[in-house]
């Protein structure tokens, strides 16, 4: 039941490299955003914190279809790309790294933001007095006194990344070794009918799922996800 | 004016500040502190100190707010502004503020790893034995007392080598025991680091203990700012709401004496203070000794047979027009200084005080705080 065929290594390898460029990219792009959020509570912040939050209530297929719009041939993105000589971004791998990173954006935003507020002010301000300038205190205060948050933000956005399926199916299809990802595979498989091989990846996915979350919870129950 | 050299004003913090803030508090302060010795920014909560204390950090953006540390500009509006890790002030809070991930050794070097070298004049042997701290070095952070991490949080702003300390209620989240043991190294610390301190503070027994000068804040303004004894010398001093006037009379402190005794004071005016309300520092040392005007009683004859230890010759300066049933009664000691006592009205018609009159001023020991 267990035995993977080349065809189930792809999609392991397509969706590994996809969960760990989201999560990196991701880690990079989210940190400045929480950062800014957990600052105040101005009007821009809450606009900002909704929009970041959208992909939580909006099923997949629309944020798949507005990316289909805009990074296929015919859209702003695409076309711009065509024009300088460059592929549009609809069924590529490139294109579904976009998608993961804006789907998952919540699931490394609020966790974070969440860090940060727990945090406070005060031992930033305290190494800003001692002669720490920005980058000297992210390094030197903030990262080691929220690294939890940036656990479970890495951990949550890598398995959330996982678990996508609908934006991936809108904008990427289901291309071997570039957009085939394994809830992809699983789809196909069970269309075929061919139910051992749907099986043994559903176990796989659904053990490792829980062992994450297992694992999240545990580092910081303080930052969980209930709070998503 | 400018002087020909360039250098205005130099050894004045010059603040002019608006903020307004959502909840209808508004801080409006134009005023310029002297940099030297401690100055006390004093006025009930919420009246605007410690908004201040963090424009002159630089913590809150004042949009038009003019900052000038010795000639130097710290902020003028919006066109220049120097951020907090660059205007090199040791900041200390009410609590909190040690870094937890850090050891205490590393939490007291945090300032001074990043201080460039010819920028040091604090070096961490003299400020460690300064504050006491040489013991608690190697221990966690969470093992050590409240007045152990204040003293932790001193050191290490100290070893910034700042060109101001700015104390934001440093006692205020310390039990009285623990205040009391943190004070004399406060006061050491003032007088031997040699950099200008600004304390905010809502308590007058700080203030009086540690002040030089106080700023007097209201409703987020600035009212008045004079020395510590000519706001000791007024008699509607806003020191003297809480507790009832009190004097500070400065001397030295003598070892204990076998019976748990200390003198103080000067040969003229000599005091007995319990031993053990002194802290835990036991060497002679210069002090201040804070006495509330309602223990010290009047009388016209040297005292004998009496349990109080403390009688002072004194000359009666001033007295109060009565307030509340009771008159205070302005002395001099033989050494100049400045005694109020607390007395009755009918006490005052009675014994027939009058300004210029030699009289005994008795004062309980127990009153003594160090």
């Amino acid at each position: 039941m267990f035995s993977l065929g080349p065809a189930e290594w792809q999609a392991i390898s397509v969706t590994f490299r996809l969960c760990l460029y989201t999560t990196l990219i991701l880690l990079v792009l989210a940190t400045p955003i929480a950062w800014w959020l957990a600052q105040g509570r101005s009007t821009a912040r809450i606009v900002v914190q909704a929009i970041v939050a959208l992909p939580l209530v909006l099923p997949p297929t629309v944020l798949g279809f507005y990316l289909l719009v805009v990074l296929g041939p015919r859209g702003v993105v695409g076309e711009t790309l065509e024009r300088i000589g460059l592929h549009h971004l609809a069924f590529t791998f490139e294109g579904i790294l976009i998608a993961s990173v804006l789907y998952s954006m919540p699931f490394a935003v609020q966790p974070l933001t969440e860090a940060f507020n727990n945090l406070g002010r005060r031992p930033v301000e305290v190494a800003s007095s001692l002669g720490a300038g920005f980058a000297d205190r992210f390094f030197s205060v903030i990262f080691p006194l929220t690294r939890g948050g940036f656990v479970v933000a890495a951990t949550l956005t890598f398995a959330h990344t996982l678990g996508e399926f609908g934006v991936i199916l809108m904008l990427g299809g289901s291309i071997p070794g570039e957009t085939k990802v394994l809830s992809v595979l699983i789809y196909d498989h069970a269309e075929a009918m061919n139910y051992d091989a749907a099986h043994s990846l559903s176990l796989m996915l659904l053990i490792f799922a829980f062992v994450t979350l297992f694992v999240v919870y545990s580092i910081n129950r303080r930052l969980a996800v209930a709070r998503l | 004016m400018m002087s020909p050299s360039g250098i205005s004003h130099s050894g004045m913090l010059h603040i002019r500040a608006r903020l307004r803030r959502a909840d209808d508090f508004e801080l409006n302060v134009d005023s310029a502190l002297p940099l030297d010795g401690v100055t006390a920014l004093f006025g009930r909560s919420g009246c605007g100190k410690t908004t201040l204390l963090r424009v002159i950090a630089g913590l809150e953006r004042a949009q038009d707010a003019t900052v000038r540390f010795a000639g130097t500009s710290w902020q003028q509006g919006r066109r220049q502004f120097v951020p907090l890790h660059k205007r090199r002030i040791g900041l200390v809070f009410q609590e909190h503020s040690l870094l937890p991930h850090l050891s205490a050794n590393d939490n007291l070097l945090y300032g001074y790893r990043r201080t460039p070298e010819a920028l040091r004049r604090l070096h961490p042997a003299e400020v460690t034995a300064m504050l006491g701290i040489d013991d608690l070095l190697e221990r966690r952070i969470d093992q050590l007392s409240g007045g152990q991490r204040q003293r932790l949080s001193l050191g290490r702003a100290l070893l910034i080598s700042p060109q101001l300390l700015l104390l934001d209620e440093p006692l205020a989240a310390l039990d009285t025991q623990t205040k009391r043991e943190i004070m004399p190294f406060l006061s050491r610390m003032a007088a031997q680091s040699g950099v200008p301190i600004i304390m905010v503070s809502h308590a007058p027994e700080e203030v009086e203990r540690l002040a030089d000068r106080v700023a007097f804040m209201h409703a987020g303004q600035i009212e008045r700012v004079e020395s510590l004894h000519a706001a000791l010398a007024r008699p509607d001093s806003p020191l003297f709401d809480d507790a009832g006037a009190a004097s500070v009379l400065e001397g030295r402190l003598g070892e204990v004496e076998a019976d748990g005794m200390r003198r103080f004071g000067s040969a003229g005016a000599a005091l007995w203070v319990s031993g053990d309300t002194a802290g835990d520092a036991v060497q002679p040392r210069n002090t201040r000794l804070r006495i509330l005007a309602r223990d010290v009683s009047l009388s016209l004859d040297a005292p004998h047979r009496i349990s109080i230890q403390n009688h002072l010759p004194v000359t009666i300066e001033r007295i109060d027009p009565p307030r509340h049933h009771r008159t205070v009664v302005a002395c001099r000691t033989a050494d100049q200084q400045l005694l109020l006592a607390e007395v009755t009205p009918r006490a005052v018609s009675q014994l027939g005080l009058a300004p210029g009159q030699h009289v005994y001023a008795l004062i309980k020991s127990v009153a003594l705080l160090i």
